[in-house]
């Protein structure tokens, strides 16, 4: 028979402060994990909804980064004659030849520390190949002139971004026409201008990358077969949303390991504990666990009953945890990715799913710190406790 | 004496309670090292730099070139003492699970302005001598295996194809802030390979006089404002900051977690002692009636409470002390000469010292008020 849940609750209650105390460390711990992980997947998602799974990226044979790649008119133009590329509702391909480098610039809270901002050159079809990106406010910048749209990521943390403004860079003075949202992607943290303009500005007759939408999504393969085995092409075809994911990988898992490690040995400092409380609380109510035993409970539930216990305080812990982690979902921050030396701009990401995981960590803590004292519990020689 | 002999009879009563709460704050204070120097390596980093080294970069952004030509037009400005220049080359090597950093340097004027960089002249001769030859950090050499004089190939991703290089030398960086996973290799291979005009990633100017620093990066600006290439000049140490800050805002992430962890630990400890506390009420009555004072109850629950806070944090404080000197740790060349600071050692000693006030106050407290006639009424 088992022992009822309440008899539990009420001896946990009887020593508050102990409880609370072994509670809120295993809280911290959770509220730690909860908060490494949130970060690490913040970032990752950041990047992994920056790209489209309808859309191929072009890069030049062999770069591993937008940065680093370069892709020549010509092969731009034989890309756009591509038949595995969508043509959109004008009747023109849906393809964007985009110029991408990186700018210097100052913080507003720091002089010193310089921050590098993507400046992605786009043709005009981007607004429709990248399709998770709208206009929040004022218009699209027009052809031939010097005019940006700026993301909105970027418009609180830097200077010079407001609409209307001037913004130098590339020794040309740019007017801010709009801002864009992003769906909360690494996009949000660029500056967009029209490739032509930007062409002669930095880097010459060379576009970095070719974005395009796929005619068929379903033949990308075929798609990056085609065109990376075409003898007029030196370039690899990624699925954008890969592309983009895979930027995110080696910073994504260093956070995610850290918070590993950190947490793990947290964990095993508030397991301590946890073992430290409920040894306590079977040394001092060992005449009730022999009046227990005596009165026909099976060893096997005293044990139950004990786990549960310390199971409980570390579910109360484990939900203080969550609530004080929750604050920091959608905290903005920023870092370096370093992958693409670019600096990207995400919210931290509390999901149901880390909450459950942070609730099912506690109380795995609670177990296994309440392990060995319910067994000692258990086992408690009977005739000797109840003396 | 006889009370040094009752506190750790005190302490051996509940061996495990006391170990386990000895290892809990000797992990927080693992923890607490560890973080606080993840934030002092990328600090120091920041903080380097030759006195006497200006960095000059392409004012568009670093990733733009700067013309070969400005060597010579910087070498003679007036309190420039010697001119260099590096390039980022942005390779991969194997299966580039292991990442780290390529540079083609002018070799001559680059390791005399490096004498940080420092290897037998023997290697720094072949180095000069022969165009495709590369030198290597030691721990680099050590993570692949590799032997003097093998030929290393890397594939590009900034300039394409399969580059390879002969090893013709090892360094040992004389300054734990100088990276010893890089590879350094010649820029007049990288130009003949290329066919490229004349081009280099940024230059290194060392100057006659460190106060003259602002004065000469001023003239190398003013130099080149009105050319198709405008320079941004500052200090090494300037240069080296500005890549620290990328990080973003590490010390406020580590100083959260660090007041975190210092925190769960601070419940635990706190809860053992008061257990402790707790159960030896009785024995505390006893202990006043045979004549011992209230200040000396007081000093021996805070003893106590002291000896378990330092004993973890000596255990704690000098494990990371030694592991992260023992395993040569530099996060695959993040963070160069990670080791836990004299600073962050002093700073944990407080740490123990506010555990043990916070654990052992309130215990020792009550302890020293006990009104004994009631407290006996307990003991059986």
């Amino acid at each position: 028979m088992k022992i009822p849940l309440i008899y539990n609750v009420r001896s946990v209650l009887q020593r508050p402060l102990s409880t609370a105390l072994t509670a809120l460390g295993v809280g911290l711990v959770v509220a730690v994990f909860i908060g490494m992980l949130a970060l690490a997947n913040g970032f990752r998602a950041a990047l992994a909804r920056t790209g489209s799974p309808d859309n191929a990226l072009v890069l030049r044979r062999g770069a591993d980064s937008e940065l680093s790649s370069g892709v020549d008119r010509q092969t731009a133009s034989l890309l756009a004659a591509s038949p595995h590329v969508a043509i959109g509702a004008n009747g023109r391909p849906m393809l964007s030849p985009e110029v991408y480098v990186l700018i210097p610039l100052p913080r507003p809270d720091d002089t010193t520390a310089v921050a590098n901002v993507v400046v992605r050159g786009i043709s005009e079809q981007a607004w429709d190949v990248r399709a998770n990106v709208t206009v929040v406010e004022g218009r699209r910048p027009q052809s031939g002139r010097s005019e940006i749209c700026v993301g909105r990521n970027l418009v609180s943390r830097f200077a010079h971004t407001g609409l209307g403004e001037t913004l130098r860079f590339g020794s040309r003075d740019w007017t801010v026409v709009c801002h864009f949202a992003a769906g909360g992607s690494a996009f949000e943290s660029e500056i967009w201008g029209e490739n032509e303009q930007f062409m002669p500005v930095f880097r010459g007759e060379v576009f970095q990358v070719v974005s395009f939408r796929l005619r068929d999504p379903a033949g990308f393969d075929e798609a990056k077969r085609a065109l990376e085995a075409d003898q007029r092409l030196t370039v690899d075809v990624h699925r954008e949303t890969d592309f983009y994911a895979a930027q995110s990988a080696i910073l994504g898992s260093i956070l995610e390991i850290l918070a590993m490690l950190i947490t793990s040995i947290m964990a095993i400092g508030a397991v301590f504990g946890a073992v430290n409380t409920m040894y306590a609380a079977v040394a001092s109510r060992g005449p009730e666990i022999a009046v227990l035993l005596t009165l026909g409970f099976h060893p096997r539930s005293v044990l139950a009953s004990f786990l549960a216990e310390s199971a409980i305080i570390a579910l109360a812990g484990g939900v203080l945890g969550c609530l004080l982690a929750l604050p920091i979902n959608g905290v903005v921050t920023s870092t370096t990715n370093w992958a693409s030396f670019s600096e990207v701009a995400f919210s931290f990401r509390v999901t149901p799913r880390l909450l459950l995981a942070g609730v099912i960590f506690a109380v795995v803590m609670g177990v296994v710190g309440g392990f060995f004292p319910a067994r000692r519990a258990a086992r408690l020689p009977v005739v000797q406790a109840l003396r | 004496m006889t009370h040094a002999r009752l506190v750790l009879a005190n302490l051996g009563r509940h061996k495990r309670r006391t170990v386990l709460t000895i290892l809990g704050v000797a992990l927080a204070l693992f923890l607490f090292a560890s973080l606080r120097t993840v934030v002092t390596t990328i600090a120091a980093t920041a903080e380097y730099g030759g006195a006497r080294r200006l960095v000059v970069t392409n004012a568009t952004g670093i990733v733009f070139p700067l013309p070969m030509a400005y060597a010579n037009r910087i070498q003679a400005l007036s309190g420039v003492h010697a001119v260099s220049w590096a390039s980022w080359f942005g390779g991969r090597y194997g299966d580039n699970k292991r990442f780290f950093a390529q540079f083609a340097v002018d070799p001559e004027s680059y390791l005399a302005l490096y004498p940080e960089i420092s290897l037998p002249e023997d290697q720094k001769e072949a180095f000069f001598q022969e165009r495709s030859s590369a030198i290597v950090g030691r721990r680099l050499l050590e993570v692949f295996g590799w032997r003097l004089g093998q030929d290393v190939t890397i594939q590009g991703t900034i300039f394409p194809g399969d580059w390879t290089f002969t090893i013709r030398g090892v360094y040992t960086p004389t300054d734990q802030v100088i990276n010893d996973d890089m590879l350094i290799f010649r820029s007049d291979y990288l130009d003949e390979r290329l066919g490229r005009p004349g081009i280099t990633g940024w230059y290194v100017v060392e100057i006659d006089d460190a106060d003259q620093a602002a004065a000469v990066s001023k003239a190398i600006d003013d130099l080149f404002r009105n050319s198709s290439a405008p320079t941004k000049t500052g200090t090494e140490q300037a240069f080296n900051a500005s890549f620290a800050t990328m990080w973003g805002n590490v010390e406020l992430l580590m100083g959260t977690i660090g007041m975190a962890v210092v925190f769960a630990i601070l419940m635990v400890s706190a809860n053992a002692m008061m257990m402790s506390a707790r159960d030896r009420t009785g024995e505390v009555a006893v202990l006043k009636t045979i004549g011992f004072s209230d200040r000396t109850l007081f000093g021996l629950v805070m003893a106590e409470a002291g000896i378990i806070a330092f004993t973890g944090a000596v255990l704690g404080l000098g494990s990371a002390t030694w592991l992260y000197r023992a395993t040569n740790f530099n996060a695959m060349g993040f963070l160069p000469g990670f080791q836990v600071t004299p600073r962050t050692l002093v700073l944990g000693g407080g740490v123990a010292l506010l555990l043990m006030l916070a654990s052992g106050l309130a215990p020792a407290i009550r302890a020293a008020r006990l009104p004994v006639v009631q407290a006996l009424r307990r003991v059986e």
